[in-house]
């Protein structure tokens, strides 16, 4: 029964979706001033139906309603609750219908938000985002239909993977679509202001809220998504340039750019077209990374069960945007007037969108890499960390100190500033000091040091100037300083990392550099749905004779039937101590891996406080209108 | 004559294109020296050994029974059904590595028989195998 009333439901939003674009096209004609009340009753009952159909399928997993696929091949009858309605969009036809939902709930806020806008800009933009979202529903329907229907009608689920039944990755895709599919809107915006030729400021002030909010949610998705890898994962890293993790970053470098690049614009410098080639770049990207994610073309540590059909699809839609896109960029677009010079803030954005577009380039070339070279000569191969290490970390550099020097510069012309100040001075001192405490560092990541205590020095001055000038871009310090300050702590955890593998056994003893780990005991006990094995393990830290008690798990699943390798970990405002443990021939002797993790704490804080920033960003302007 | 508009935007140009290509040929030369080839035991046998200097990735499935822990290390051996490479390791597994299963070891070859992995790589799905592996096994069978 769900399964017809989703499918009718679905059936209906695509009409409504056509009836749409059959009215705004006929709209685009008529005289009046006004969008036709019509169009905003239509997008009403377009966005209820979506959502209705969203609901149902929640509902169809909260009951098990096993004669629905999508729900026996991801859910379980004894599942908790709360993993139950997150299974909805731990899988690909739910998270499509989930993208679904995003794209016409920011159609629908795009029309209601926009009263005084431009009548055929508004119509233009709701077109486009309806092309999108038929095509999409088009594809939900044809190819990845939640709502199919199964016969004989199993009494029982397949169950969750169980390293997915996590509250952090609950929240990983939900925070990551908004980001993904927020960037549609300002794609359908870009392509609607070329057409009906709306000028700069109002472009600019059209998409930058949305750019503010799909980047927030961006950076959060990308923070959680990474947080549960470092915890759940169980290698104890928190970035591994995965294809999957970079398809997440490239629309990233995107959205900051753009991010930046619609201050100039806002005040009417110059960048129009380039504004606009980003907002079509960033959905592009957004939909190559789904592409990349979903067609199972990428060798990933993450792993989707894939299907080439769904791969074809997207990259046909794909192509086909892509060349729609070009077209209409190229017989509307404007010839663009710069009249900044080169010491003026519009250079420094300038160069932060250079920076972005480079390091976007070194990620999806090392992405797409391993892709082409299987595909042209069937060798296969992986590009590890070390590519990206070795060349984005150089670049760091003149990033930290033009992202320190950029923003003390005015707007249009203004003097070369002097970088000899007391802040420079300060971070000198303070880098001296950091500097004679490591023992051996190369001299990249010494300098990469400097200079990000650099920007975290100059952005602290900056705050303190901000009281006595209110004029100061508030959420720009915390979004910078926040960078600075992920730089810093990833280059010192980088130094300071301690790791360390041994075999053992019960009653074992094991000393390395300052550390003794003893293996105390094992215990075994079983839960609702699964068993556990508990190691209790003391580790000793002999430089200050502190010890800490760790308890890594392995734990052996029964629905769907899957052995998990629980980290233990140790949080310190410093410094985290992981231990993971693994048992492979029912042999008594372990697996143990140690490993020492300085200013994770800091890393998780630093995203978070970039995020932060714009969300600043987006409430300054709303407080502006 | 080429105004001085004109010539200022070719030399911007000219300059922007000369720097794309320096880092592109910087950003391909990084690639060459950074990626990992993937081997199955059967190409291993094949290959010339001066080509194992750098690290690689072997595939295959875990020969049943052949897992061995000892105080130290794993010890494990790598099959595609034609060839065998004994593999040692030290660290934990991922949850998915079992008998009989697929299995992507990172490290280096000491000779053609005997590989000491760095990493053993962790795949999400029970029932996923990696396409290499799937490949290799399919060939094999032919």
């Amino acid at each position: 029964m769900l399964s017809n009333f989703g499918i009718t439901v679905s059936i209906i939003s695509l009409l409504l979706t056509t009836s749409i674009l059959y009215l705004s096209y006929y709209d685009l004609k008529s005289s009046g001033n006004n969008v036709s009340k019509k169009i905003y009753k239509f997008a009403f009952f377009q966005i209820v139906f979506t959502f209705l159909g969203f609901i149902t399928l929640i509902v169809a997993y909260v009951i098990s309603d096993f004669s629905l696929i999508n729900v026996y091949e991801n859910s379980h009858t004894t599942k908790p609750l709360f993993y139950k309605i997150s299974g909805t969009w731990g899988n690909h036809e739910g998270s499509l219908l989930l993208w679904i939902n995003i794209l016409v709930l920011f159609s629908f806020l795009f029309l209601i938000l926009n009263k005084n806008k431009n009548k055929n800009f508004k119509l233009y933009t709701l077109i486009f985002q309806n092309l999108l979202i038929s095509a999409f529903l088009i594809f939900l329907l044809t190819n990845s239909n939640p709502f199919s229907l199964l016969y004989p009608i199993p009494t029982e689920g397949m169950g969750l993977n169980p390293i997915l039944q996590d509250p952090a990755l609950a929240i990983h895709p939900p925070l990551l679509y908004i980001g993904f599919v927020g960037s549609s809107i300002y794609f359908s915006i870009a392509l609607a202001a070329l057409i009906s030729k709306v000028d700069s400021k109002s472009l600019a002030l059209t998409i930058k809220p949305w750019v503010s909010v799909s980047w927030t949610f961006q950076t959060l998705g990308i923070l959680v998504g990474s947080i549960w890898a470092y915890y759940e994962l169980g290698w104890g890293g928190f970035w591994f340039w995965d294809p999957v993790e970079n398809s997440s970053l490239m629309p990233w470098f995107l959205m900051t750019a753009l991010l930046h690049s619609v201050l100039v614009l806002e005040r009417r410098i110059g960048l129009y077209s380039w504004v606009i080639i980003l907002s079509i770049l960033t959905f592009t990207m957004s939909v190559v990374g789904t592409f990349l994610v979903r067609s199972g073309i990428l060798n990933s540590v993450h792993t989707f069960a894939n299907d080439p059909s769904r791969g074809l699809f997207i990259l046909s839609f794909l192509a086909l945007m892509v060349f729609s896109s070009i077209f209409i960029f190229f017989k509307y677009a404007p010839d663009d007037n710069k009249n900044y010079k080169i010491f003026s803030k519009e250079s420094f954005i300038l160069a932060n969108n250079w920076f972005m577009i480079f390091f976007l380039a070194v990620v999806l070339i090392g992405t797409l890499y391993p892709v082409f070279l299987d595909t042209l000569t069937g060798q296969k191969i992986s590009v590890g960390p070390p590519y990206y290490n070795f060349i984005l970390a150089p670049f760091l550099l003149p990033l930290l100190f033009l992202m320190t020097l950029g923003p003390k510069h005015k707007w249009i012309s203004s003097d070369m500033i002097g970088i000899f100040n007391i802040a420079l001075f300060i971070s000198v001192i303070l880098f001296i000091i950091i500097f004679l405490s490591i023992k051996d560092s190369s001299i990249l990541m010494l300098l990469i040091l400097l200079f990000s205590t650099y920007l975290i020095t100059q952005t602290i001055f900056d705050f303190y100037e901000k009281f006595k000038n209110k004029n100061i871009n508030l959420s720009r310090i915390i979004s910078h300083f926040g960078f600075g300050m992920l730089i810093f702590s990833i280059s010192l955890n980088q130094i300071y990392s301690v790791e360390k593998s041994f075999n053992a056994r019960i009653g074992d003893e094991k000393n390395f550099q300052n550390y003794t780990i003893k293996f105390n005991n094992l215990e075994t006990f079983s839960k609702n749905n699964f068993k556990s094995v508990k190691g209790y393990f003391e580790i000793i830290d002999n430089k200050n004779t502190t010890s800490q008690n760790l308890t890594p798990e392995i734990r052996v699943y029964n629905q769907p039937e899957i052995i998990t390798y629980e980290a233990s970990i140790n949080t310190r405002f410093f410094s985290d101590t992981y231990l993971t443990m693994s048992n492979i021939s029912n042999s008594d002797i372990f697996n143990i891996k140690f490993q020492k993790k300085p200013f994770m704490n800091f890393i998780w804080f630093s995203v978070l406080l970039i995020s932060i920033g714009g969300i600043l960003q987006f409430l300054r302007f709303e407080k502006k209108i | 004559m080429l105004n001085i508009k004109t010539k200022n935007r070719l030399l911007i140009f000219l300059s922007i294109f000369a720097l794309t290509i320096i880092l592109t040929i910087f950003l391909f030369k990084t690639l060459r020296n950074n990626v990992l080839y993937f081997y199955s035991p059967s190409e291993v046998s094949k290959t010339d050994e001066k080509a194992f200097k750098n690290n690689i990735r072997l595939g295959g499935m875990v020969k049943p029974g052949s897992v061995e822990t000892d105080d130290n290390e794993i010890k494990f051996i790598v099959t595609d059904y034609k060839k065998e490479i004994i593999v040692t390791y030290r660290g934990t597994v991922p949850a998915l590595f079992e008998e009989g299963k697929g299995v992507v070891a990172e490290g280096k070859l000491k000779d053609k028989n005997f590989f000491l992995a760095k990493r053993i790589l962790a795949k999400h799905d029970e029932n996923y195998m990696p396409p290499e592996i799937q490949e290799s096994l399919k060939q094999n069978a032919k």
